[in-house]
């Protein structure tokens, strides 16, 4: 084609890194095709096939290769292989035409509700072509077109959905019977049931129907299927059964009270319909051997919960008691510990206290030894006034500071001595501003 | 196929005079091109639509609308119906049609007729071929006269399904009638092209289904047209929902309305009463797709007794509703066979007589997105009359190869010309959307036919640079979204059981799904890059697929040098 589509998205940008020779990287080859035959018409044809001669002369055997090769679309008829037909069928009057099994005149017994509306059409027109009463002149039969009627008829039900459907309500022949309990028991059951449950879908007005499954389906699954099937949604109805209704003007209340009767046998056929889902679903249950491995297996999981949930509790009580014994033991150490602290801490501040006592009476000592710094015998006041001395220096320092000066003077006893170290100790005091100059003068 | 080109009877180029002819079982049509556009002919009558109908009377010929009016007194020596006998032998033809008329014969294994065609004597035992040549024959005389020379050939369409034989047994009737047939052409490609034979149409990639609805038969067809190349994909056929089965309708209809004044007079039981029901009742339908109302109204019907009824569309649309739904499910069917969905379809052409009816292109109208064309008289302004669609189609393929030879048409024709690859899937690129999303952009569209070759300009990125061009092939699938359940009406807004409770309640009816058709990026085939794009520059991308499915793949700057170009190798 000539012409260019512009598209206004935008391509996107190249990857950092790509690299390809010449800039282009070839993947892959475009997906299988289908050869498929082109019309040789219009213009555009007349191009192609200028092109696709190229002078040259094609023959018989290039048309039927080619031929064969191409998908051919018109191919269906054969598909259909005929079913024979039964000489009472054929033998049958038009007007029993509610009695008729349609499918069976049509030849689609085996396919009944499954039958798609093209395999009708085309099952109509082969009973056509083969009972019209024209192509019976020509066999030389008399001209009974009854069956060609019949024919008629079935195909007028079966085209018409609405009156397919009724037909299809009532079509026994599609129905498949449950199995009984012996032979579900044989090993069967799930392909038994499941055919009998394929059959009875065909009256969902939900489509797809979940289907029956086999042991292997899980539990949800199984739980769908059942749930579906109890809330079934049935368009099964039962108009096809009616008594014929006079259609004349003149009765009517005859036709009234037949309406009326035909409208209860609808209502009680649908209502036994029901029932009689419903205790299928029910027997099916009850042997269902799904059901009761789930059964098992929940309860298993319940007594699992339980003795599970147990258990957690007696832990949870142990822990709890080990925790609150830890707790009482840790509580009990503190406050034996506090005790003991207590106690140390008394006995050193004791020790201390006494440690400076016994430090004060060095210190006291010492002064005596040095006989108060007197020349002789102290007087009263000499002795008062150095030991008053003593006391403010000992006020004016801590209890490390008193045991440094009783290290320094234990043990002096001359007195010159004892004197120097007191007199450098009221000296470093009066250096950190702690004495007066003047003050403890009779130390110095 | 549709390959049967060319005849023994072969007119030198030089010396044809070439129509175009839609032969159908209920009516034919004939046409000639005038200035490369098609005109169809009007018969002496003054008919476009030519009942497909011969009738001898004291051997006297009559066709057309002259011989359907003997159906009434005349109805054993007129032949209706007989087209599709052509080519069959007895066994495999279907009679119903000929019911009211001469009906089929088996003469050893030919399906004939017996007629009385001559003033005297006794009757002709005349195939259906002797038939088909003169009735051809007539449709012929009437073209000529018309064009003031001898038409010498022509283009006739023929159903999908016809085969070998019949093709063949057409030829020969034709032949007969001393008319070259330059080629039989499929009748739905004959619409289409009636249709993209028109100037103002332009040549697209798309999907058609063609509704051909007849009077004894309907015909789909799904039909890809890649670049004037026409590739059908499905077919359907239909004996059992067609414009006789609305006739019946109607028929019924005023057979009950007459007995219900006339008890126990069924104009359905006497062969002369239900000729002219059936003759006043397709009058009545045609006049049902122009107005509103219809009369209908024939002398003497049944036992003397004249009658006349008034008919309203609306009650006709009812009455005919299940011929209506038929309709439907087989164009819906013949799309699902084509393995497509009618999201898939951009255009549905209405065709054939039954088509004029208004309710059936409605009916269309509401099955396809609102983004299908649905060319019909009722939808659209611009369509073609329905009746006239294969006619014109084959007048405008007989103009286009009146002037080769017949072996030349016969060798372009011939099926390995005609036979060819088509791709599977679509061939495109990767955009970004607008939120930077991979997007795939198609270029080349699937079941197009090999060789073929298309080109796309598409954007940089917006500053241009490098580029990547991401050659990948691409998919469609139906995106289904179930709607938001609605707000309550009531105004109470809250949240919880209630709501669950009320949306369960009223999902049957209001709950309209919105299906949309997506594209999903598949194998990639190739990258190529392009550097150092200008800023706000456009990328050519050609893609060029060989005959045995090789690619070569083209791409450059729109207005830049050089380019790149690369080659994948058939699979
Ligand atoms: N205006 C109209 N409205 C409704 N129906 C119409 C109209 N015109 C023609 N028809 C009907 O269309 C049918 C004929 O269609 P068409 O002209 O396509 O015939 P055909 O191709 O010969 O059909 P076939 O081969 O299937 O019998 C007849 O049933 C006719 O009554």
């Amino acid at each position: 084609m000539a012409t260019v589509t512009t598209v206004t998205r935008a391509l996107p940008a190249l990857p950092e890194g790509w690299s390809a020779e010449k800039d282009f990287k070839p993947i892959s080859s475009i997906t299988a095709s289908t050869q498929r035959t082109i019309e040789p018409v219009g213009p555009h044809f007349l191009a192609h096939a200028r092109r696709a001669r190229h002078k040259r002369t094609f023959s018989e055997d290039d048309r039927i290769q080619a031929q064969e090769t191409a998908k051919n679309i018109e191919k269906d008829d054969e598909s259909d292989e005929s079913e024979p037909e039964d000489p009472m069928m054929l033998q049958r009057e038009a007007k029993d035409w509610k009695s008729q099994d349609h499918y069976q005149v049509l030849g689609l017994s085996k396919y009944r509700w499954k039958a798609t509306e093209d395999q009708i059409k085309r099952a109509h027109r082969k009973k056509v072509l083969k009972h019209h009463p024209d192509k019976k002149a020509a066999q030389g039969s008399t001209e009974d077109d009854n069956f060609f009627k019949c024919i008629q008829k079935a195909t007028e039900v079966l085209l018409d959905p609405v009156k397919r459907r009724q037909f299809d309500s009532v079509d026994e022949r599609a129905d498949v019977d449950p199995p009984t309990r012996k032979e579900a028991a044989k090993g069967n059951y799930y392909k038994l049931w499941s055919r009998v449950f394929k059959s009875e879908a065909r009256f969902s007005k939900q489509q797809p129907v979940p289907s029956f499954g086999d042991e292997n389906s899980t539990k949800e699954e199984v739980d769908n299927f059942y749930n579906f099937w109890y809330n079934f949604d049935s368009w099964r109805s039962f108009e096809y059964l009616d008594e014929d209704v006079p259609d004349d003007n003149e009765n009517r209340d005859q036709k009234r009270h037949m309406e009326r009767k035909n409208a209860n046998a609808r209502k009680k056929k649908k209502a036994e319909d029901n029932a009689r889902l419903r205790k299928m679903l029910d027997d099916c249950s009850a042997g269902d051997e799904r059901i009761k491995k789930f059964r098992q297996e929940a309860n298993a999981a319940k007594n699992k919960k339980r003795l599970d949930k147990e258990n957690a509790e007696k832990q949870a009580k142990e822990e709890a008691r080990l925790k609150k014994e830890a707790e009482e033991k840790a509580a009990k150490e503190a406050e034996e510990k506090a005790k003991a602290d207590r106690e140390a801490n008394k006995k050193a501040k004791e020790a201390a206290k006494n440690a400076v006592k016994k430090n004060k009476r060095v210190l006291r000592g010492s002064v005596k030894d040095a006989n108060y710094f007197a020349a002789g015998d102290a007087s009263a006041a000499q002795i008062d006034a150095v030991l008053n001395d003593v006391e403010l220096v000992q006020g004016k320092i801590d209890p490390d500071e008193i045991a440094a000066l009783a290290g320094k003077l234990n043990g002096l006893k001359v007195a010159d001595e004892i004197k120097g170290v007191w007199s450098e100790e009221v000296k470093r005091l009066i250096g950190a501003g702690k004495l007066k100059e003047g003050d403890a003068k009779n130390l110095v | 196929m549709a390959e049967t080109g060319g005849s023994k009877a072969g007119v030198a180029p030089s010396d044809r005079c070439a129509i175009g002819i839609s032969f159908g079982n209920s009516y034919s049509s004939i046409a000639c091109t005038s200035e490369d556009s098609p005109v169809v002919i009007a018969n002496e009558d003054g008919d476009r639509q030519i009942p497909t109908i011969l009738s001898y009377v004291e051997g006297e010929e009559y066709t057309g609308n002259q011989a359907k009016a003997l159906l009434v007194r005349n109805p054993n020596n007129t032949v209706v119906s007989f087209k599709d006998f052509l080519g069959q032998d007895f066994p495999s033809i279907d009679p119903t049609h000929c019911h009211a008329a001469a009906h089929p014969q088996d003469v050893n294994g030919t399906v004939s007729f017996t007629i009385q065609d001559k003033a005297e004597g006794d009757a002709s035992t005349l195939s259906v071929s002797e038939i088909s040549t003169r009735y051809l024959r007539r449709l012929v005389q009437s073209a000529s006269d018309y064009l003031g020379k001898k038409v010498t050939s022509a283009v006739v369409t023929a159903p999908t399904n016809f085969t070998e034989k019949q093709r063949e047994s057409l030829i020969k009737a034709a032949n007969d009638a001393d008319l070259e047939i330059l080629q039989l052409i499929n009748e739905p490609i004959a619409s289409v092209l009636a249709y993209d034979a028109r100037p103002e149409a332009k040549l697209e990639d798309k999907i058609v289904v063609v509704a051909d609805l007849g009077g004894t038969r309907s015909d789909v067809a799904v039909v890809a047209s890649r670049g004037g190349l026409y590739t059908i994909l499905a077919t359907a056929h239909d004996y059992e929902f067609s414009g006789v089965q609305l006739d019946k309708v109607l028929m019924d209809h005023f057979a009950k309305e007459f007995m219900k004044k006339n008890a126990n007079v069924d104009p359905r039981e006497n062969a002369k009463s239900l000729a002219k029901l059936k003759a006043e009742s397709e009058a009545v339908k045609k006049a049902l797709s122009l107005g509103a109302n219809a009369n209908f109204s024939v002398e003497s019907l049944a036992d003397g007794i004249d009658f006349q009824l008034t008919i309203n569309r609306l009650r006709y649309e009812t009455i005919g509703r299940k011929v209506f739904e038929g309709f439907n499910r087989l164009v819906e069917g013949v799309i699902k066979k084509a393995e497509l969905d009618v999201l898939d379809i951009d255009e549905v052409i209405l065709s054939g007589g039954t088509s004029h009816t208004p309710r059936i292109a409605s009916n269309f109208r509401s099955i396809f997105p609102a983004t299908t064309v649905i060319q019909a008289p009722s939808t659209s302004a611009t369509a073609i009359n329905p009746s006239e669609l294969q006619a014109r189609g084959a007048a405008l393929q007989a103009s286009l190869i009146q002037e080769y030879e017949s072996e030349d048409i016969d060798q372009s024709t011939h099926p390995a010309v005609t036979t060819v690859k088509h791709i599977t899937n679509a061939i495109g690129v990767i955009s970004l959307s607008d939120d930077g999303e991979e997007v795939f952009t198609p270029i080349i569209a699937p079941e197009t036919a090999a060789p073929a070759r298309r080109t796309i300009h598409i954007a940089a990125p917006k500053d241009g640079g490098n580029v990547l061009v991401k050659v990948v092939e691409g998919g469609t699938h139906i995106k289904v979204t179930k709607p938001e359940p609605k707000a309550k009406e009531n105004g109470t807004k809250e949240e919880g059981a209630e709501d669950e409770d009320d949306s369960d309640f009223d999902s049957d009816e209001e709950e309209e799904e919105h299906r949309e058709k997506v594209w999903k990026i598949g194998t990639t085939l190739a990258e190529a890059g392009i550097k150092d794009v200008k800023k706000g520059g456009k990328i050519e991308v050609t893609i060029n697929v060989a005959g045995d499915l090789a690619v070569t793949i083209t791409t450059r700057e729109v207005g830049g040098k050089g380019g790149v170009r690369g080659t994948l190798k058939a699979a």
